[in-house]
């Protein structure tokens, strides 16, 4: 058996670790092992293909990793529990940069260095320089779309979703692209060529920016999860250009599962892939203009009178809470609530937050234990025995026009039926629309009322006002 | 075509079909981990970049890789270690917190 072969067997063990390693990702009790299998996996790659390189010039593998290692051990160590969201979409623009990155060195260790008067596809074959090209493109346009994700998610560039004339800039990029791979695989010239895939680089970044630049806000969810999935795929084409396996494989199952989570965020939003692609809601049902009637506004003294009376309260948590950083007040509202002997639970919507299951995150940060956190379908039944539901930074997903007949862009949507509880609170700062930009009926039924302001600051006067009413156990 | 290419097709396929059977049903609390965790394992496409750090010839192709290294690196250590850290602040309840 050759060294390759032997080489090839022994990927098995990473790949067995992979496949253990995700699946119990996906149980709760044994995420967190899984997760280390999953890491163990990685490094036991790394040292077989190390093993396998044998004696090389070590300096500018150790120079990469040590940098590398840095660079991901303070990014980590800055990052706040609230900035989850951006740190997920700046490690996915990272493993598209490294996929593309990958594919340009082999052009160059291939086709540029020997210079051999042979164009790509002569001198690596069809498929592998088809593949190659593919790495750049995709990692490219991950990375791109992951740095521009997140300085929407950290509230920047907001105005990008309303640039004019962004579907021809899409179009026109596109084509770019796909002829300048066409030019990098088969120019005989190498410096034609190297310019050309230079190019491929260039175009490939302005499509994933203008694919992401017209998305934001509460579809930021679905766009996420969908940029986790690319990235696999970029490796997967990395894989396929040098020839490795392991790179297939360890991709693809990245990018299988960050399919299977875009298509849960687009069911849960009800919303298709394309739609969120095109931007915003409709124009049309914009509701900027309403006016709210019979709003009736509280303060935290009057709404800790009514928490002292429920005995059943839900708490339904929205990208507001996480914004406003709202957390901890929020999980010390539902303690001394718990403590007066309520029943407490926080609902969350499938698509609340920025990514998928930003409030699990943020609430755990505050040490919300999980088994007070319940899904959108356990607890929509339940609303009717519901005392009093505290809506904190949410909107369109305790929307009831989504039930409603056809006409409202939510239409469809499915939401928390918060109304069908006995009294409603919501905690806002202003009556402006959420995502979809339009009203939402829910503020001026009766047994809702208000309490506007930042909502750390008022759960917190109502944590202080409720302890204070209530016998200290 | 030839036997390596088909071969790398069909891992390409069943891994997709693997990696989709194993995640049906993954509980919403756990979406944010399993991303960042998925995530982090596609930076294996390190292995890919080492080679090259360690064998390329050309300058150029050097600081391809090396720089390949390097993100791909951050992107697994990081990677892993946030992913760690959430599940980490993931608690059962039931019995009393301190």
């Amino acid at each position: 058996m050759s060294a390759e072969e032997i080489t090839q067997l022994a990927y098995l063990v990473p790949v067995a670790l992979f496949v253990l390693g995700i699946k119990r990702l996906a149980r709760v009790r044994t995420a967190r092992t899984g997760n280390l299998i999953l890491a163990s996996g990685v490094l036991v790659a790394v040292v077989i293909t190390l093993v396998e390189m044998g004696l090389v010039n070590y300096t500018w593998m150790v120079l990469g990793l040590a940098a590398g290692g840095t660079v991901g051990v303070i990014t980590v160590l800055r990052a706040s529990a609230t900035s989850m969201p951006q740190v997920v979409a700046r490690f996915n623009g990272f493993s598209g940069a490294a996929a593309a990155l990958v594919g340009l060195a082999l052009f160059w260790e291939e086709v540029v260095f020997p210079d051999a008067g042979e164009g790509a596809i002569g001198l690596m074959g069809a498929m592998a320089g088809l593949a190659l090209a593919v790495s750049v493109v995709i990692g490219a346009a991950t990375l791109s779309g992951s740095i521009l994700a997140e300085a929407k998610l950290w509230g920047r560039l907001s105005r990008l979703t309303r640039v004019p004339g962004r579907g021809p800039l899409v179009v026109g990029a596109s084509i770019l692209t796909v002829v300048a791979m066409a030019l990098s695989l088969s120019l005989v010239d190498v410096r034609h060529a190297a310019l050309a895939i230079l190019f491929l680089l260039l175009f490939s970044l302005a499509v994933g920016f203008f694919a992401v630049a017209p998305v934001g806000g509460a579809d930021m969810p679905v766009m996420i999860s969908l940029l986790n999935s690319v990235s696999g795929l970029a490796v997967a084409a990395s894989g396929f250009a040098i020839g490795n396996t392991m790179l297939i494989m360890g991709g693809i199952i990245v990018g299988a599962a960050g399919l299977m989570l875009t298509q849960i965020m687009c069911v849960a939003m009800n919303r298709t892939l394309w739609s969120v692609f095109a931007g915003g809601l409709d124009e049309v049902a914009s509701g900027e203009g309403d006016s709210y009637e019979n709003v009736v506004g509280s303060d935290p003294e009057e709404a800790a009178m009514v928490l002292e009376a429920a005995r059943n309260v839900v708490i339904v948590p929205g990208y507001g809470l996480a914004a406003a950083r709202a957390q901890q007040p929020a999980a010390d509202l539902a303690d001394a609530l718990a403590e007066q002997g309520v029943q407490v639970r926080f609902a969350i919507h499938p698509v609340a937050g920025r990514m998928p299951g930003h409030m699990n995150v943020v609430l755990a940060e505050a040490n919300v234990p999980y088994d007070r956190l319940v899904e959108m379908e356990r607890v929509n039944s339940d609303f009717p025995n519901v005392d009093l539901v505290i809506v904190v930074g949410a909107n369109d997903v305790v929307n009831p026009a989504a039930n409603q007949a056809s006409g409202s862009p939510i239409a469809g949507m499915p939401i928390l039926d918060v109304e069908n509880a006995r009294r409603v609170m919501v905690v806002k700062r202003s009556l402006s629309p959420g995502y979809a930009g339009i009203k939402n009926e829910l503020f001026e039924r009766d047994h809702c009322t208000m309490l506007f302001g930042d909502a750390k600051q008022v759960l917190e006067d109502l944590v202080r006002e409720f302890r204070a009413g209530v016998p200290t156990p | 075509m030839t036997g390596t290419l088909i071969l790398s097709i069909y891992v390409f396929v069943l891994a997709a079909f693997l990696g989709y059977e194993l995640l049906t049903k993954v509980p919403p609390m756990l979406h944010t981990p399993l991303m960042s965790g998925a995530n982090a394992m596609s930076g294996v496409v390190v292995i890919g970049a080492l080679v090259l750090a360690g064998a390329t010839s050309g300058a150029v192709a050097t600081v391809f890789a090396t720089l390949g290294v390097a993100f791909a690196t951050a992107n697994v250590v990081g990677g892993f270690m946030v992913t760690d850290r959430m599940l980490g602040s993931f608690t059962p309840g039931k019995k009393e917190r301190s």
